[in-house]
């Protein structure tokens, strides 16, 4: 951020310019070129979604032509069992897999930034393998490690129903979150940890009420990664759910092989304005954060 | 600086043991026993013995599915050119706006990447089926055209015929441009962002114009950015079960939906173990071949 003064043209000054102003040698985005690159990456983005969001409203059952504005779609969804079993189902894995994923995301985090211990490379390295076997691997291993090596009771209770789903989830969301905890932790000095201590903290004390709160905004973007990564999962939840557990993206999925219909359409959109939400939701937070804590 | 584990053996317990004990029970046991099957084979209904054979990887470089290997290291690779080339522009554009622009456009970028994953891809049927989006719009033009023509006393132009955007390959490459686009920008908009730029303004000022500055000065400079975009394009897509699954026809099988069939219908799971170890041995050397890359850069720079 440092260099940006050296880019921003000086006569720029007011929010007014000029209009026949030329751009200066660095403002890529006022050449005209680029700028169609960007409107097109932006139409290509988010023409398909917004087409299905606008489409969820449409009397017809055709996808093509605009018909008419209705809400019958959504009450469809909303009346539909299985779908909004699914949706609760997604959210309940969602919410456990979180807490749990930051839990042992933000230990990850500590263990790793804080000791220095034997095999440490080759804790570090396992803990980066989640985020880079390809999904399909992982789904199959969960497939098997359920089936053969840990089989998950049958006809528990819901939401204990859900455990396989959730341990699944949780193995691939916590190295993420232990990912963003351990870049906050760099910015930790490491002396006022010892400070609490030499002051008779014990060493529970100083982990909650001095590391902690440093870590809080790490563990805030780390918990919606989480939800977002469980929320989002389709590949290994597909091979770890169960015929009376189906999440939301699973019965989408089915839904989609059967016939598309705006149903689906109004289910997605539902999902969509959720995750919009939350990500504003995820983002004001960060930016309030550092406000706080520099002052 | 880092304590030994010594100095606080209780406090270690309890940090590292919860996640380490996850990691292997939840992770690595589970790739394990993967692996020990990869080496065995079906004695039964629903027993595998692990033999230490390795008929199963002999399987999978026969042809078929070597080809099969070759197709989705094509598809992959497409994949992540076509990203680089319209990822690339739209970087450059956003590191070089103003700030207030600039977090607007990452935001934009990042939001599709948010959303779901099986919404994306349905979503994309939607417009490009052949009832969808982008064949009204090119028979709106068709039509039109055609009316244009009559008028200016021309044959007209015929029936439309729309094209067939999906279930091909065609329909995959696009899928999967459009699902891992944001994976390329975000680095890649990182590394252009901390470069320095005064090294472009010596370059314009020197008289060289701006696409042999581009060329010449910012991507040699930003190669570590451009090595981790390709990167983490790469891998997903090269493992992209949805999108091939989905959007893709009867010729358009990746590495994933094999993998799939193989436990899900075709009930082989030792061939199956072995596919997909295969696939996470292509990842590995991917890792490597950008690792080697990154550190080959830093030493030059």
């Amino acid at each position: 951020m440092a260099d940006q003064g050296l880019t921003s043209v000086p006569f720029l000054g007011g929010g007014k310019r000029p209009p026949k102003e030329k751009p200066g040698p660095l403002e890529y985005l006022r050449r005209w070129p680029l700028r169609v690159i960007v409107g097109a990456t932006l139409v290509f983005l988010y023409l398909p979604l917004i087409t299905l969001m606008v489409f969820s409203f449409n009397t017809s059952r055709r996808n093509v032509v605009w018909q008419g504005f209705t809400f019958d779609w959504y009450e469809k969804a909303f009346n539909n069992e299985s779908l909004l079993q699914a949706f609760v189902n997604s959210l309940t894995i969602a919410f456990f897999c979180t807490v749990i994923s930051v839990i042992l995301g933000a230990l990850s985090a500590v263990m790793l930034w804080r000791f220095r211990f034997p095999g440490k490379t080759v804790v570090e390295g396992s803990m980066a393998l989640p985020i880079v076997v390809p999904e399909i691997c992982m789904g199959v291993a969960m497939l098997v490690f359920f089936a053969r090596v840990m089989p998950w009771p049958m006809g528990m209770p819901w939401p204990l129903n859900l455990g396989a789903i959730t341990i699944a989830h949780i193995s691939f969301a916590f190295p993420f979150v232990a990912t963003v905890v351990r870049a906050r932790l760099a910015s930790f000095n490491r002396e006022l940890e010892e400070a609490a201590k030499d002051l008779g903290a014990s060493e529970w004390r100083t982990f909650w009420d001095v590391l902690v709160p440093h870590m809080q905004p790490g563990l805030i973007a780390g918990a919606l990664l989480a939800f977002t990564l469980s929320l989002d999962d389709f590949v290994i939840t597909f091979f770890t759910a169960g015929p009376d557990t189906i999440t939301f993206p699973v019965k989408v999925y089915s839904m989609l092989r059967f016939s598309v219909t705006p149903e689906v359409n109004a289910a997605s959109t539902i999902l969509i304005v959720v995750t919009v939400i939350l990500t504003a939701v995820g983002l004001q937070m960060q930016n309030n954060e550092p406000k706080d804590k520099k002052a | 600086m880092e304590q030994t584990w010594r100095q606080a053996k209780a406090a270690f317990a309890a940090i590292a043991v919860p996640p380490i004990a996850w990691l292997f029970l939840f992770f690595l046991v589970p790739l394990a026993v993967v692996w020990g099957y990869s080496l065995g084979e079906n004695t039964g209904p629903v027993t595998i013995d692990v033999t230490g054979t390795f008929a199963n990887y002999m399987r999978a470089v026969e042809p078929l599915y070597l080809e099969i290997f070759g197709k989705s290291l094509i598809v992959a690779g497409l994949t992540t050119l076509l990203c680089l080339i319209v990822g690339f522009p739209v970087a450059l554009a956003i590191a070089f706006a103003s700030p207030k622009t600039k977090a607007w456009l990452l935001l934009l970028i990042m939001l599709p990447f948010w959303t779901n994953l099986l919404i994306r891809t349905f979503a994309l049927i939607a417009v490009l089926r052949e009832n969808g989006y982008v064949n009204a719009i090119l028979e709106w033009f068709w039509n039109n055209g055609s009316g244009v023509m009559t008028m200016v006393g021309l044959q007209p132009l015929g029936d439309f015929e729309p094209l067939t955007l999906l279930y091909n390959n065609t329909a995959v490459v696009i899928g999967l441009v459009y699902v891992h686009l944001p994976f390329m920008v975000l680095p890649l908009y990182s590394a252009l962002d901390r470069m320095d730029r005064s090294l472009m303004e010596a370059s314009l000022d020197l008289g060289a114009g701006h696409l042999r500055t581009i060329w010449s000065v910012v991507v040699p400079l930003a190669a570590p950015g451009i090595a981790s975009g390709v990167l983490i394009t790469f891998i997903p897509a090269l493992g992209a079960y949805l999108t091939p699954d989905l959007l893709g026809g009867t010729d358009s099988q990746m590495i994933a939906n094999v993998i799939e069939r193989q436990f899900k219908r075709a009930n082989d799971w030792p061939f199956g173990a072995a596919l997909s170890f295969l696939l996470m041995y292509l990842t590995f050397i991917a890792i490597a071949v950008q690792a080697f890359v990154q550190r080959k850069s830093e030493r030059r720079g």
